[in-house]
């Protein structure tokens, strides 16, 4: 068990382009924590010189206070689960998990003890003396788990370990990952570009862009205060709408700006706007505003409906429960609390808060 | 993202150092003789040495032998390479056909590969040969006035049957994989276009293995030049009269019997120019290769 | 193909038939041959079947010696090819997955001279550098050694490049993960690379040791003395039709003895060999 801890961690390729521009970053002991952003932002970077397989030009790691820069990704007491597995394609299942064991010379029992605790744990016992090659995508993933477990080592690196898996199993496989780290605390570093992977796993959720942190903190705070446009668009599916405020269409919603005289961006969730039945029921804390629908998507048990404030102005979403039967062209009205806009400067991107 | 990779710094000199070593000793340093030579005149004892510039060259291009022996190679090559690919073509087209016994006929075809091309060379011999060959003895009975040893063409027909005997192995195995590879889609779609048998195979079939004919056409002809030294000088020692002296061979016999350095290491240049020539044909067609996949 | 075509399906294997008869015969001829007494052998035309001589002869041949190559005999012969077709086959194999190992799992200076400087040998076969090859031999002093004999024909690309092709899809996510679970690189090698190279080692070995056993031109040059002799060599130097006393039975036995290992291995190994064969010339 140990924490981990990122001081101005930088990376420099030999080509002179910078992946990781100083991150710091403390991973408390038995936390999860989550990397994600979008592909080229340095998350898997990042990963793999806590891992050890990318040298560290700048900064320092910490695992369990130990200073590990030079050392060899064995020394480091890591376990990493990769996107493609990595299983040993030659060795039978239970071969793969005893690999790392034997290379550190542990006992035979302590290994068959581990084995053995592994595969109960996982499920996997019944394919011990199987090939990687005759197992399911699912079950690959599962002994993939399994070599990190058996290592019982301070830390869990994840580098994308759903993203081969379709969607359904995804999901399974998802809540399965954090049921196990609850029940083992071991901390954990895990890489997404699937905000909501990241949005459902982590303790400790990290946004990257550009190779910096864009913010950091516990899911709901970062879903409710992203401390940037990068953030509010990226977190959230669909994403938070839009509104450059000196843009065609937003007159009706110049009294919201902020404090400040640059030029603003408002931002509300599609969920916390609504759409009025004629123009009845408006809420004394509500702002209504005028949209032209240009598009509806039926997802099942809710529907989004788009629509522009103005010809040439943004397009806005709004969640509808159940299925709505708007057609394009249509005008409808839509309320939201003036409380839950969000404004951004629109130079430099940050939050801006109400005084 | 770049390969992964070990960080040890000496170790990838130690596990290249043997193949290192034993292309230096074995290739480069033979290889610059064979360079540095080819500029040289040696007298037949070793005792005196001198630059001669590119006078082995023109020696060599301007001396009738050695034209001749460049025809010789030219008929000899391409005679091999089209009497070894075009059974092997109809053979595999034959296989494809059959649903049984595939393999039975694969494992039968592929013993001339594993002979030796000397051995080769002496299998036809022994049948061929005026004194003792089986044939040589039908075919004087037939009226045929058979006998390699003494006439030139019928020397060159024996190498040439020899030679191609052994590269019909190789040939089946490639155009079977050319013919498996072929989409049953675009061959059934022809012969719902009316296609008959015959010409779904000239206008569909062809096309398509098109581009490893090409490279086993490349491949004969180099196997013709340099791999068939052991049937000449088992069948004929490139006579009779030199009429089955391959450069290869020459190269031999100038160097090892005439004692002729400088002009064997000339010789050894030209082909050298000719071997990296018919590899980079070679290439051309693997990267040609890929946009036919 | 398309039509269920009888008639053409029969006529495949009539042609079929045919073709095997035509390969093989040669093959048969000889080993018919070589069942026969050197009587029968110099009379033409020869029977279509066996003869009575198989045990004397092939017993003459592999352990009585043969006069016309200094009385060595046939199983000294074996022994060489072999020695030689193996040491070549299994040199090259280690070699060649020792530098392609380098050079893909490796950065390091010069790396990529190294390649090219083992990639441009594939080039040029001993066939066209054999007089300078021969004079480093016998500076070396390895005129009538396995080494000689071998390590000439050990220098060459064609096995580095299929290893080397072969690693670059292995994924490097095998490579850290052997890393993270303590193995360097010689481990990685040992555990992971070569038990993933096994069919590959397999393919490479057959077309490696026919192209061994078959050599002509280098044992010519390189072993004076007849104990050292390859068969090929062997069989050529007992050869003569100028001379009344070859012992054409045993020539015979000679030929068929130098076929069959060779043979064996590629009927045997077939999967690998067809394998090999196609792969390497990519």
């Amino acid at each position: 068990m140990a924490a981990i801890e990122l001081s101005e961690v930088r990376k420099v390729y030999a080509g002179g382009v910078e992946a990781v521009k100083g991150v710091s970053l403390t991973i408390p002991d038995g936390a999860f924590c989550v990397l994600v952003g979008p592909s080229g932002c340095g998350k898997s970077t990042l990963l793999r010189m806590v891992a050890g397989l990318e040298g560290i030009s700048g900064g320092t790691v910490r695992i369990g206070g130990r200073v590990v820069n030079d050392l060899e990704p064995a020394s480091r007491d890591i376990a990493m689960v990769f996107q493609n597995y990595a299983l040993y394609p030659h060795m039978t299942v239970r071969q793969n998990l005893e690999y790392g064991l034997k290379n550190r010379k542990t006992p035979k029992e302590e290994i068959a003890r581990r084995v053995e605790e592994a595969a109960r744990i996982l499920e996997i016992g019944q394919y011990l003396d199987r090939r990687p090659g005759q197992l399911s995508g699912g079950q690959r993933q599962r002994v993939a788990m399994g070599r990190a477990i058996v290592r019982e080592p301070a830390a869990f690196l994840f580098d994308e370990p759903l993203s081969n898996l379709d969607a359904k199993l995804r999901v399974t496989m998802r809540a399965e990952i954090r049921r196990l780290q609850r029940r083992l605390k071991t901390t954990s570093l895990y890489v997404t570009h699937d905000q909501l992977e990241a949005m459902t796993l982590a303790d400790q959720l990290v946004v990257l862009n550009a190779g910096r942190i864009e913010q950091a903190g516990s899911p709901m705070a970062i879903y409710e205060k992203p401390a940037s446009l990068f953030v509010a668009t990226f977190i959230g599916s669909p994403a938070m709408n839009l509104v450059p405020l000196d843009g065609p269409g937003a007159s009706p919603l110049a009294t919201l700006a902020g404090p400040g005289r640059g030029r603003q961006v408002l931002g509300i969730r599609p969920e916390h706007m609504r759409l009025l039945d004629g123009g009845a029921g408006v809420r004394a804390d509500e702002i209504v505003l005028d949209l032209v629908v240009s598009g509806v998507e039926v997802v099942g048990a809710e529907s989004y409906v788009t629509g522009r404030l103005a010809h040439g102005g943004p397009e806005l979403a709004v969640r509808v429960p159940g299925y709505s039967h708007l057609e394009p062209g249509a005008a409808v009205k839509a309320a939201a609390p003036l409380g839950a806009f969000h404004r951004f400067d629109a130079e430099s991107g940050r939050r801006l808060e109400l005084a | 993202m770049p390969k992964a990779a070990f960080p040890n710094k000496l170790l990838p000199y130690l596990l290249l150092a043997p193949q290192v070593l034993v292309t230096l000793v074995f290739f480069y340093w033979p290889a610059s003789q064979a360079l540095y030579q080819s500029v040289l005149k040696e007298d037949a004892f070793g005792l005196k040495t001198e630059f001669v510039g590119l006078a082995n060259f023109s020696a060599i291009l301007s001396n009738p032998n050695y034209l001749s022996s460049l025809q010789t190679t030219l008929i000899f090559s391409i005679s091999t390479a089209l009497l070894a690919m075009a059974p092997a073509l109809l053979l595999a087209t034959a296989a494809e056909k059959v649903v049984r016994g595939k393999g039975f006929y694969r494992t039968l075809m592929i013993w001339p590969y594993a002979v030796a091309p000397a051995v080769a060379g002496l299998l036809w011999l022994f049948m061929f040969n005026p004194t003792m060959g089986t044939f040589a003895y039908m075919l004087r009975a037939a009226g045929v006035p058979w006998d390699p040893l003494l006439n030139g063409d019928q020397a060159m027909l024996l190498v040439v049957v020899a030679a191609a005997w052994k590269q019909i192995s190789y040939n089946f195995l490639f155009f079977v994989a050319a013919l498996q590879s072929i989409p049953r889609s675009l061959v059934e779609a022809a012969a719902i276009d009316g296609a008959g048998s015959t010409k779904r195979f000239w206008t569909i079939v062809f096309p398509l293995i098109a581009p490893t004919s090409f490279f086993l056409l490349v491949v004969n002809t180099v196997y013709a030049f340099f791999d068939t030294f052991g049937i000449i000088d088992a069948v004929t020692a490139g006579g009779p009269a030199r009429a089955t002296e391959t450069l290869v061979y020459k190269v031999y016999i100038d160097g090892f019997v005439n004692l002729d350095l400088g002009g064997s290491a000339a010789q050894s240049v030209i082909l050298m120019a000719i071997v990296i020539a018919l590899t980079a044909i070679q290439f051309r067609y693997v990267e040609r290769k890929v946009h036919y996949a | 193909m398309i039509e269920r075509d009888r008639g053409g399906r029969f006529f495949a294997h009539l042609l079929l038939i045919v073709g095997v008869l035509i390969v093989a015969f040669p093959i048969y001829y000889t080993f018919i041959a070589s069942t026969q007494t050197i009587q029968t052998i110099l009379r033409p035309p020869l029977p279509l079947t066996p003869g009575g001589e198989f045990a004397e002869n092939y017993g003459q041949a592999l352990f009585g010696g043969v006069g016309r190559i200094g009385g060595v005999d046939v199983g000294t012969l074996l022994f060489n090819t072999s020695v030689m077709a193996l040491g070549i086959a299994l040199g090259k194999i280690a070699i060649s997955l020792l530098s392609a190992f380098a050079i893909v799992f490796f950065r390091f200076p010069f790396r990529m001279f190294f390649f090219w400087m083992i990639f441009v040998t594939l080039m040029l076969p001993v066939e066209v550098r054999i007089l300078p090859t021969y004079k480093v031999m016998v500076d070396l002093g390895l005129i009538d050694t396995y080494a000689g004999l071998i390590l000439p024909l050990v220098a060459s690309a064609t096995a580095t490049l299929l290893f080397r092709q072969f690693f670059m899809t292995i994924p490097s996510e095998l490579v850290e993960a052997a890393r993270i679970d303590g193995a360097g690189p010689m481990k990685f090698f040992r555990d992971i690379l070569i038990p993933l190279s096994r069919t590959n080692i397999a393919a490479l070995f057959v077309i490696l040791f026919i192209y061994g056993w078959t050599q002509y031109l280098w044992p010519l040059l390189v072993t004076n003395d007849n104990r050292m002799n390859t068969i090929v060599i062997a069989l050529k130097k007992m050869v003569s039709f100028a001379d009344a006393d070859t012992p054409w039975n045993l020539v015979m036995v000679t030929a068929i003895l130098a076929i069959v290992p060779p043979v064996l291995v590629v009927v045997l190994m077939q999967r690998w060999f067809v394998r090999g064969l196609v792969e390497s010339e990519k």
